[in-house]
Formats: structure tokens, sequence, C-alpha cells
């Protein structure tokens, strides 16, 4: 076991574990977009940044990816980390502007206005889905492409992958599309326009087949009623 | 035109594979090579090195799509970087730039149609003072104007390996001519680094045909009419008078023999006549 002091308590958590399990286990919340249970870490999103050491020294690490120490501090919620996981979500918002797992996120942070262009890009290179076909479905049929401003995921020369299984698994752990609302105007930014969705599959006759990764559907929900 | 992209062959990829297999790093370093071997990454290429790595071919795609180093298309003959660093801005790069795209009707980082040029911009070559700076086939070129571009592209064209005579103390040109009947040995008809060439006839197993060297004194440039395996030892014949070039000594690094012919001003030059074997005797009278 670890001892160390999460937010001022003392506490000890097993052997390996990372800050974000122990805050976890402990019940101290930590938003995460790119971290997921079964995937290995990946510190890519940035929104699960912690502040360990004291004073001066204090810094700011992804909890996902660092391991618990012997002694260490770690405030899991000091103004330094919410006002970093604010601009982190803010600036998520502007490249996603439409995914609602991020748009719920950011909402929760307290983001309530943006201030940067909106991109449109509906990919935060999380890697989740990366992570999903290499390390749950064992095929790696996509990866991240090219470097900088035109890094992106996808198969290698663009092209249906030999290994892929269309198993869905990257779009079921995706938080950029998952309930994506592009049917709305783009211009309307933190959504609210999903009133108005007219849900693309109901009753469409070329989506009876497909499978549905939305859940709940609120197609399902609307026919439902 | 379009250029002749040789299709990867699988045994030359496997001893690529085999010499870098276990190392640390081993995919970059095998990229590396076969980047070297064809000039650019085939598709083909990189989907053999994931099969035979055991790597997905998203991760190999990855690596080489990272990196500025390896290139998924092939390569034009003639490599032309602009420079687009600060410096370089500020005194006009992106008018060069803006140049040679018009003139060789491609944008930056793509290949002409005929495959003769790539051209790319990269961030900095380290030559800020002498800005703007336009890189061909390894020859820097500082200070370019908009005006030269025409100029360099020609001489990208032409090649750079001209040796320019007047200005490398090193290198001068020869007149050789046969020990035996005195005739020039001069072929005026065929060029090579810019000079007339040496003809001679060489024979080796069985084989007979024309060698062309090089006249200029320091160059190694050689062609011959059939494919030479290297550390062939040749015989060397006078093509007017068909006499054999005989042994006159040694070669001191190889031991083969040592063919003469005569210098026009006065001399004799001896060289090895073993294929690969740089050793040569200047003797000016």
């Amino acid at each position: 076991m670890i001892d160390l002091t999460m937010n001022g308590l003392a506490v000890s958590v097993e052997d390996g574990s990372t800050l974000l399990e122990a805050a976890q286990f402990l019940g101290f919340p930590i938003p995460t977009l790119c971290h997921m249970e079964g995937l290995s870490p990946y510190g890519a999103c940035r929104l699960c940044v912690v502040e360990i050491g004291e004073g001066p020294k204090s810094r700011l690490v992804t909890s996902c990816t660092y391991p618990a120490q012997e002694g260490l501090k770690v405030r899991t919620a000091s103004a330094r980390v919410l006002s970093a996981r604010r601009m982190v979500i803010e600036l998520h918002l502007a490249s996603c502007p439409q995914s609602k797992v991020i748009q719920d996120l950011a909402s929760a942070l307290g983001v309530r206005q943006q201030r940067f262009k909106q991109e449109h890009e509906d990919c935060i290179l999380c890697g989740r889905c990366v992570r999903m076909c290499k390390e749950q479905m064992a095929a790696g049929a996509i990866g991240f492409r090219a470097r900088g401003e035109r890094r992106s995921i996808g198969t290698p020369f663009d092209v249906k992958s030999d290994v892929c299984r269309l198993c869905g698994g990257c779009i079921y752990v995706c938080p950029a599309c998952q309930l994506r609302c592009t049917y709305t105007e783009p211009e309307k930014a933190i959504c609210g326009g999903c009133a108005n969705l007219r849900p693309p599959c109901a009753g469409e006759e070329k989506f009876g087949q497909m499978m549905c990764y939305m859940d709940p559907c609120v197609a399902c929900e609307i026919k439902k009623d | 035109m379009t250029i002749a992209a040789t299709p990867p062959k699988p045994e030359d990829l496997k001893s690529i594979l085999d010499k870098h297999r276990g190392t640390r790093g081993d995919l970059i370093a095998t990229l590396e090579d076969v980047q070297e071997r064809y000039g650019y990454l085939p598709q083909d290429a990189l989907r053999f090195v994931a099969e035979h790595t055991g790597r997905s071919l998203a991760d190999v795609y990855g690596v080489a799509t990272f990196y500025r180093y390896f290139r998924l298309d092939p390569r034009g003959r003639h490599l032309i970087s602009a420079c687009l660093g600060t410096a370089c801005h500020v005194r006009g790069g992106s008018a060069i730039v803006a140049e040679i795209e018009r003139q060789l009707g491609v944008q930056a980082g793509g290949t002409t149609p005929d495959g003769e040029f790539t051209f790319e911009t990269v961030n900095c070559l380290g030559a800020c003072a002498l800005g703007p700076v336009v890189v061909i086939d390894g020859h820097y070129f500082s200070k370019v104007t908009k005006s030269q571009v025409r100029q360099l592209l020609d001489r990208a064209r032409e090649g750079f390996n001209k040796v320019d005579v007047a200005r490398d103390k090193r290198v001068f040109p020869v007149e050789l001519s046969c020990p035996h009947c005195n005739h020039s040995l001069m072929d005026r008809t065929f060029d090579i680094d810019g000079y007339p060439s040496i003809k001679m006839t060489v024979s080796f197993a069985h084989t007979h045909g024309w060698l062309r060297l090089s006249c200029l004194y320091g160059s190694f440039n050689v062609l011959s009419e059939y494919d030479i395996p290297m550390d062939t030892v040749l015989n060397f014949f006078c093509p007017h008078c068909h006499a054999e070039l005989m042994r006159t000594s040694d070669c001191p690094m190889c031991g083969a023999p040592m063919v003469p012919m005569i210098v026009r001003g006065g001399g004799m030059i001896q060289v090895c006549a073993r294929r690969g074997c740089k050793c040569h005797r200047l003797d000016l009278v």
C-alpha cells in the first residue's frame, strides 16, 4: 500500500495504481475524456489534471498516467486545477462543439461561453478508438497519421483496412462522435437545438439494417411515444 | 514520361528486415533503408514491413507519416528545397517559393508530372544570413532573387555535376593518346562531366566493348558498353591501332596491372586496370 495525501486527507492506495484510480477509489471526482477502463492510460485530453507537490514547486500532472507515490500531496480540485480544466474543456469544445459528451463536461465545469473559434473537427485525437481497436479488438486497423495540425485518425492510406472487422468499437467509445448533434445548424454551438431534431433513422428504410450505438437512442425514444 | 517506380521485391525487403531484426528502434531504421532503396516508401513495402515485423500496418503507417523524412510518393529526379524560415521569409523567401511554384506548376510538396522536380519548403537551413536560401540537389544557393529562379531550374535540369574547371584547381582535364600509335583517345562526340571522354576498348571474360573515362583528373566517372562487375581486371586496347596497352607496373593498392597512356603536352598516366580501384599515377615531364 502507498500512503499519500489527497485533498488534505491521509489515505493509502494499492501499489501500482495511478492517481486517477486512487481518486476514483476514494470518491474524488475527476473528469476524463481519453481515459477508459480496460484501455491503457494515454494522457491525451489533459482533462484529468491534478496538482501535486506544495507551494511554488507544485505542478499539474495528468492523473491518469501519474503513478501514486509514497508521501505525495495531491489536490484534485484546487483553483489552479479547475481553471486549467476549464481552459482544456473550452478548447475541446472549440474543436468539437457538437459533441454531447464534451458539452456536458463543459457545462459541469462551469463553462458557459466559448471564446475560441469553432473548428468542427469532430475529433479531439484522444486516441480512445485507436486503443480500443488495438487493445480490446486486437485488430490495429486504425491509428494516428501525420503530425501537428495535420494529425488525424484513420486507416492507413485511407482505404478500407484488411484487418477491420467492422465491429464498431471505435464509434462506440468515441466521446466526440457519440450522440453528435450534426443535424442542426452548426452555428448553434452549445446545442439546445436537439429539440428540433428530426431523427435521421426514424422511419427511413435505408437505416433499417444498421447497427445503432446510440444508448439511449433519441430516435427510438421518440418512436416509442 | 513518368518515374519508373520499380515495384518492391520481397527479397530486397527481406534482407533489409533481416539486417535490423531485433534491434531497438528497428522500425525507423528499417523504413530509412527501404526509402534509401526505392527513394520513397511504396505502399507494398509498408505492408510487407508491417507483416514481417508483427506490427500493425496502422502503426507502421503512423511512423511513416509522422516523420517528414519519410515520403510516400516517388520523388522527382531533382529535389528543390526553398527555405521559409523567419530570416529567409523576411528577405522574400515566400516570393521565391511562389516563383518556383509558378515555373514548375506544382505546389510546395509536389512533384512535377514529368518526374523531373520535387519541390518542398523547409523551415530553416541554418544559413539565415544568406537568405533567401534555395537548395537544389544538395547545392546551396544564397540570396536568391526571383529572376535567378529560371536559371537555377535550367542548371538543375542540366545537372550541377558539370565541374567548373576554372574554379576548382584540383580538377583539370587531361588529353590522352595511345602509347603505341599516338592517336588521340579523346572522343569529342561523347562528353563525360561536360568534357570529351577518353574512349578505349576493353575486354573481360569473352566480352569486348568500349569504355569511356572522364578526362578530368580526379574524376572517376566511367561509362561502358557492358556492365563490368566490380573487381574485374580488364584488358585495355587502343580503339585505333587495336594494340593492347601492356602493363608497365603493378598497382600499389591492389596488385593489378597498371595501364599506361600518353598525356598530350608531355607525360604519362597509368591507371589501374581493376574496376573499382581508383589507383592512378600521373608523371608529367
